[in-house]
């Protein structure tokens, strides 16, 4: 239960301004992980076009089979390009953070959880960045 | 002290797999996007390439411990969070009820999903 973890009412987001670093943590933790669960399902169902397809068929060899130009058609798309960028950017906070919290569990850093937290703003930052020309690569 | 704070319950089984499907999950989950976007580029994807990966025994289990790991992993963290936001009793049942469902769906249709792509089976 909230009250378990005396961090006070953290869905009131009127006190924003009061949240300490590991409550921000918690939060983007929490928002992360409900866009990557919500994602796999939407994943699952875009590659679902892969049933049925004969990998023997003309169709399959010309690449013009239902999978191919499904994820072809949306690949075209500057807006998924865009998608997909905020998708790695997700990925990446929640692995950051995910390793994070397992030191934590672990009994190491937590003197020093604000600055973890920091550390792995910081480094999703730089790999999104870095990331940005090959996902928008062939799009622009 | 600096506070920690956290939707699961310390201890606990759900508490543990959640932890130990993390240390699979960053892994595989680095591996994925890697893979597939900066080796292969997500835009040249062909229904025969994706094939050819797929029909690697190795690279079929991986994926596929991704889909039930992946699965477990978000399905049980949804139902914590709604836990720690404080669900009981009857609700706290029908939400776990209907995220079990939903998760073996997923778990159904992501393995129908993974044999169309390898010809494995």
């Amino acid at each position: 239960m909230s009250q378990t973890y005396e961090r006070g009412t953290v869905e009131d987001f009127g006190r924003w301004r009061e949240f300490s670093a590991g409550m921000w943590a918690w939060i983007f933790h929490k928002f992360t992980g409900w866009v990557l669960i919500g994602y796999l399902f939407t994943h699952i169902a875009v590659l679902s076009t892969s049933i049925g397809v004969d990998p023997a068929s003309s169709a399959a060899a010309a690449q013009t089979d239902l999978y191919t130009t499904t994820l072809r058609g949306l690949e075209e798309l500057l807006i998924v390009r865009f998608l997909e960028v905020g998708l790695l950017a997700v990925a990446v906070f929640h692995i950051m953070n995910g390793i994070r919290l397992l030191f934590v569990d672990l009994g190491m850093g937590l003197e020093v959880q604000d600055k973890s937290f920091y550390a792995s703003l910081v480094l999703t930052g730089a790999i999104v960045v870095a990331s940005i020309p090959t996902f928008l690569g062939g799009a622009i | 002290m600096a506070e920690h704070y956290s939707s699961f319950q310390r201890g606990g089984r759900r508490w543990l797999f959640q932890r130990l499907t993390a240390v699979f999950l960053i892994g595989v989950l680095a591996f994925h996007f890697v893979l597939l976007h900066f080796v292969n580029h997500a835009a040249e994807v062909s229904f025969l390439g994706t094939q050819a990966r797929m029909s690697q025994v190795g690279y079929f289990a991986t994926m596929w411990l991704f889909l039930v790991t992946a699965t477990f992993h978000g399905v049980n963290g949804v139902y914590n969070a709604l836990v720690n936001m404080g669900i009981e009793g009857t609700q706290k049942k029908v939400v776990g009820g209907i995220l079990a469902v939903a998760g073996l769906l997923l778990v159904v249709q992501g393995t129908r999903v993974a044999i169309a792509m390898t010809n494995l089976v």
